[in-house]
């Protein structure tokens, strides 16, 4: 634990980059004001297989001020390397754009037109004629044929169902969801000689790097990827998408700067999504509540080109302290793009079934489900053997119990009516894995006794500019206002992906041990200065708290980094850390949440309305309670959009889809997401990582859907075992 | 896009003249700049129409109000006299869209929107309404929105608006202005079902502006009110929608006006409700009972059976909080 106070930490700082944002200063990847930048509008396939029989790009091209067609016919090889810096599944064979005729999904990429205003592309691009030699698809999970499965196993799972006193069976079919952020994907691209700078929107600079190396076969050295400000994503961004490729493959064609934003309904294409589910589940219990056995059997949609996969079996393996699990996982391979991590992937599937499931098994013993819950608890991981770091479930539990009202409900479904609607209350265990990877940062402090932070991270919205900037002004002794935290430019020292919640705990360690060694090495410089009123003082003994430093218990003794750096004719010391998390943990590490939604259903009309919803949360230290806070209400209206209203339809006939458009696909409004309150659990992880965090961002959207349904089951006696739920279900 | 002129018309005249040579109004343009921007439109030359006077909510000698075609969604539901004379209307409005989209969006154009099929509105899917004879994807599609009543093998797309069904229910009509003069239209008349040509949607003729949409008297008191169900509490198309208008006097129901919106390929009147509710006096038994022909007719798709029961119990909730009891 670090010797400094700590006083920005903790603190309700507001977004340090808030004043841009809200002024319309903050630039997103299409709001870089290139020079001599022209426009490229994508042209996407009407069939989801086949084969392109023709193009006519005549019409397209005598437009005024149209520069150029791109199709696979006039496109160049590309090099397309393998990148092991990739978040791509393994072993797959990434979709490479115009390098053929053939046509593996809808919407996909097929042409693109370059032009000198946005307009006459998007005109000459609704002009290009192209014809196909369709063949049938299917794009339907339902029926469609499995790959292998993975499996699990532990104890003998089918026996032990046998013998159980209470058994059941229960099938779950979760729709697919887009991640649909505000922002639209967008990339500027521009060549200079054979270096490539992009513009880009993405959870991963160093990933788009060496995706475009990789494709363009050129030296990772040689591109640039800047990306400071990202208007949402939820995962969207962790891969090098197609349209990257294309405006930067558009803009070496035509040799000048190339800006390619998708629009709204190509953003239902070929940016990933939450894949759809079918979800068997057989538990067995003893009469005390106590699972024997648990049989998991999961299906989830991928694309032909490559098999997707994501952590939805490690809620099975470790949530519960159930003897036997057998689990098994098998990928549809369809005529689908592939899906991509969208908020709390997997677990969040996986949570909404088994959290049904856990719901039931409580309703059909007449156990209160929290009970239930901690009945079950583990004291070890069940899945390996070892300790948990801290695992604070039950008193998420109890606090937020004691906040919600819980022990005032009367447990009867369909007992409690207001008017024409029925109330229910409904609790859902949340929990997530804690991701560490490598991280490093950059630190200076300036001689006015300012500081820079720097690391080639990213802000997706969780907040990382100000948390940063807070885990760096402590460390580092100074206010906040005196610390600004750069970030999104690959050639700032290397980050992880912003993804899995691994950011704060990555991130925040390597930039606590830069700030850390900033502030020794000026230390030494004073103790070590004659000139210094700190010279001869311990290193141990001096800390630095609003930019002075200072002797430990005789605060008059010392000096301000001006003065220290002035004497020493410095301009700015600096300094470069990092983080490197172990390869293997005594612990097992989660985050956890207990959520609980109270939800009114009209008892004619079936229409289900959240009124309230609470999520407790056992995240470790928390850096920075405002967005916290935000990133809690976020993962809850996520989880209401998961429970009630996402759903992408795909018309199977043809693989189109057919909602692509946010008045169609329905995510909560404000008139949906009532009153949502987050409480944190006082703590830190110290096994977790330097800074005593857990994971958050996922966590907070985790088991918020089974809650609304389980809320739905109390107030209607209906389980909906189908999401999204909608009005035809309880009619 | 496609390329376009644009021109404002200074004057009625001047609109008509633009309008005679194929030129297409644009009012709030709230839904023909969508639909352009989908390519689903395609006009030449857009007329600014926000100039003409069409901008007041008046009295008509009969007693009832005329209702200006620019008057915008916002202003309408506001007027003292449509909340207290027809709140069915305040509220169809209020239920829709968005506070923005209201403030820009007039009723001219409101009545005049096109369906949110979405195989209407994705230009690479077979539309017999976009692209006569192409077909309709919907039929066979996904169609959960679609309508139950009023359809044809060619088209089974609803007509989207709110306050059309409050509209018909109060038996309004439209006026129109073109080159050969004025004339008015029973709003029943206005909208057309798909029949075989789901391309023609409302009953006017080449230029023909609509100036006024104008609601005859009614006996009072009338009690009114809309209801609008759909998946998210704001901000959606109804699944299904009613609106009703009921004239109670000495503890017996003498008049009733009920239509019902997003299940009809038009707002969708009720005559048989109506007539089983004339004369009788409100009871939640009634409801019930009267609400059981709402469906009449129906023929559901394969996504949206659920509208069937839904109709009915829509009509009989809005019956029971416009009629009373329980
Ligand atoms: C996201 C979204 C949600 C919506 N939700 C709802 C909803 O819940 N309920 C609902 O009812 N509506 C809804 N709408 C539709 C909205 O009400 C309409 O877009 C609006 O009323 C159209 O009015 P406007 O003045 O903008 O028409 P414009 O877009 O200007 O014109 C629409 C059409 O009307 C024609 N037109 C306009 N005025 C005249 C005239 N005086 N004479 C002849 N032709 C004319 C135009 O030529 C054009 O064809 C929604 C729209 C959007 C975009």
């Amino acid at each position: 634990m670090s010797p400094q106070p700590q006083a920005a930490v903790g603190a309700p700082l507001s977004r340090v980059e808030g004043r841009l944002k809200v002024t319309g200063q903050a630039k997103y990847a299409a709001e870089h004001d290139i020079d001599g930048v022209v426009h490229a509008v994508v042209v996407d396939s009407s069939v989801a297989r086949g084969r392109i029989a023709g193009i006519d790009a005549r019409a397209a091209l005598t437009q005024p001020g149209v520069l150029k067609v791109i199709t696979h016919l006039d496109a160049p090889r590309l090099a397309y390397r393998d990148n092991p810096v990739s978040l791509a599944p393994r072993g797959g064979r990434r979709l490479r754009v115009f390098q053929d005729d053939r046509v593996q999904f809808f919407g996909q990429p097929v042409a693109v037109v370059v032009a000198t205003t946005l307009e006459a592309a998007q005109h000459a691009a609704d002009l290009v004629e192209i014809t196909y030699d369709a063949e049938k698809s299917s794009t339907d999970l339902a029926g469609s044929p499995a790959d292998e499965p993975q499996t699990y196993a532990r104890g003998n799972a089918e026996q032990a169902l046998g013998s159980a006193g209470v058994r059941l069976e229960m099938s779950y079919r979760l729709s697919r969801n887009h991640h649909n952020p505000m922002e639209p994907h967008a990339t500027i691209a521009r060549w200079d000689g054979d270096r490539l700078r992009v513009w880009d929107k993405t959870q991963w600079v160093i990933g788009v790097q060496h995706e475009l190396a990789a494709v363009f076969g050129i030296p990772a050295e040689s591109v640039r990827v800047i990306s400071p400000f990202v208007g949402g994503a939820f995962g969207s961004a962790l891969r090098t998408w197609p349209h990257v490729i294309i405006a930067a493959l558009a803009a070496r064609e035509v040799g000048r700067p190339v800006k390619l934003a998708l629009t709204r309904r190509q953003m239902y294409f070929s940016v990933g999504y939450r894949p759809a589910y079918e979800y068997k589940l057989r538990l067995g219990s003893d009469r005390r509540g106590r699972v024997t056995a648990m049989v998991h059997e999961l299906k989830h949609e991928t694309s032909r080109y490559e098999r997707f996969w994501e952590a939805n079996l490690v809620l099975g393996q470790m949530l519960y302290a159930v003897p036997n699990v057998s689990q098994s996982v098998r990928t549809v391979p369809l005529d689908v793009s592939t899906p991509l991590w969208m908020r709390g992937p997997g677990y969040s599937s996986a949570a909404f079934c088994i959290e049904s499931a856990m719901d039931d098994l409580a309703y059909e013993l007449g156990i209160d489900p929290i009970e239930l819950r901690l009945r079950n608890e583990p004291n070890e991981d069940p899945s390996n053997g070892r300790p948990f770091s801290t695992r604070r479930l039950r008193e998420c539990f109890r606090v937020g119990a004691r906040e919600f009202g819980w022990h005032r409900r009367n447990p009867t479904p369909r007992s409690t009516r207001d008017g024409d609607w029925l109330i229910g209350t409904g609790v859902a265990t949340g929990c997530y894995d804690v991701w560490r990877g490598q991280a490093q940062a950059y630190a200076r402090i300036d001689a006015d006794g300012t500081a820079v932070v720097e690391s080639a991270t990213h802000d997706a919205g969780p907040g990382t500019y100000t948390s940063m900037t807070q885990v760096a002004a402590d460390a580092l002794g100074l206010e906040a206002r005196h610390v600004e935290f750069r970030l999104g430019d690959s050639t700032m020292p290397p980050a992880p992906p912003q993804g899995a919640s691994q950011t704060m705990a990555s991130v925040g360690s390597a930039v606590q041990d830069t700030c850390d060694k900033l502030r020794k090495q000026a230390i030494k410089l004073a103790v070590e200065d004659e000139g210094s009123p700190l010279h001869g003082v311990d290193a141990d003994d001096v800390v630095v708290s609003g930019g002075r430093l200072q002797v430990k218990g005789d605060r008059a003794r010392g000096e301000t980094y001006q003065q220290l750096l002035a004497r020493n004719n410095g301009t700015h010391l600096v300094a470069r850390g990092s983080y490197n998390p172990p390869q293997e943990s005594r612990f097992s590490m989660y985050g956890y949440a207990a959520m609980f939604a109270e939800v009114a259903v009209d008892a004619r009309l079936g229409l289900v309305r959240v009124r309230r919803m609470l999520g407790v949360y056992d995240a470790g230290r928390i850096i920075s309670p405002k967005l916290a806070d935000s990133q809690a209400i976020g993962g809850m209206v996520g989880g209401i959009g998961m429970a009630l209203l996402e759903h992408t339809v795909t018309d199977h006939r043809d693989g189109r889809i057919v909602n692509a458009n946010l008045a169609d696909y329905l995510v909560p409004v404000n008139a949906d997401i009532p009153d949502l309150k987050a409480i944190y659990l006082d703590g830190r992880d110290d096994e977790a990582d330097p800074i005593g965090v857990k994971s958050l961002g996922e966590l907070v959207q985790i088991g918020v859907a089974p809650a609304i349904a389980n809320a739905v089951f109390h107030a209607t006696g209906r389980r909906v075992r189908d999401l999204p739920i909608t009005a035809e279900a309880l009619l | 896009m496609y390329p376009f002129s644009f021109t404002k018309a200074a004057g009625t005249r001047e609109a008509l003249e633009a309008g005679r040579r194929g030129g297409r109004y644009i009012a709030g343009g709230t839904t023909l700049v969508d639909l352009m921007r989908e390519t689903v439109e395609r006009p030449r030359t857009l007329v600014d129409i926000s100039a003409l006077p069409m901008r007041e909510v008046t009295d008509t000698a009969r007693g009832g109000l005329r209702i200006g075609a620019l008057v915008r969604m916002a202003e309408a539901a506001a007027h003292p006299k449509v909340r207290t004379l027809y709140p069915v209307i305040s509220q169809a409005l209020e239920l829709s869209a968005s506070a923005q989209l209201r403030n820009m969006a007039t009723i001219g154009g409101n009545i005049m929107q096109r369906t949110r099929c979405a195989y209407f509105r994705d230009v690479t899917a077979a539309c017999n309404k976009r692209e006569p004879g192409s077909g309709c994807a919907a039929l066979q599609g996904y169609n959960r929105t679609h309508a139950i009543l009023g359809t044809s093998d060619h088209c089974v797309a609803t007509h989207p608006s709110d306050v059309a069904v409050a509209f018909a229910a109060l038996e309004a009509s439209v006026h129109l202005l073109g080159p050969d003069g004025e004339r008015s239209v029973p709003f029943a008349d206005f909208l057309l079902q798909p029949g075989d040509t789901p391309n023609r949607e409302q009953a006017l003729r080449p230029g023909e502006l609509i100036t006024a949409v104008e609601i005859p008297p009614h006996p009072g008191p009338l009690k009114s009110g809309y209801m609008k169900v759909r998946d998210r509490q704001s901000y959606e198309f109804a699944l299904t929608s009613a609106a009703v208008a009921l004239h109670v006097r000495g503890g017996v129901i003498r008049q009733a006006k009920i239509a019902v919106g997003g299940v009809g390929t038009v707002p969708w009147r009720l005559p048989a409700v109506e007539r089983r509710l004339t004369g009788r006096r409100p009871s939640d038994a009634l409801w019930a009972e009267a609400a059981e022909g709402a469906a009449e007719g129906a023929r559901p798709l394969t996504h949206n059976r659920f509208k069937v029961e839904l109709l009915k119990r829509t009509v009989e909730r809005q019956l029971r909080i416009v009629g009373g009891t329980k």
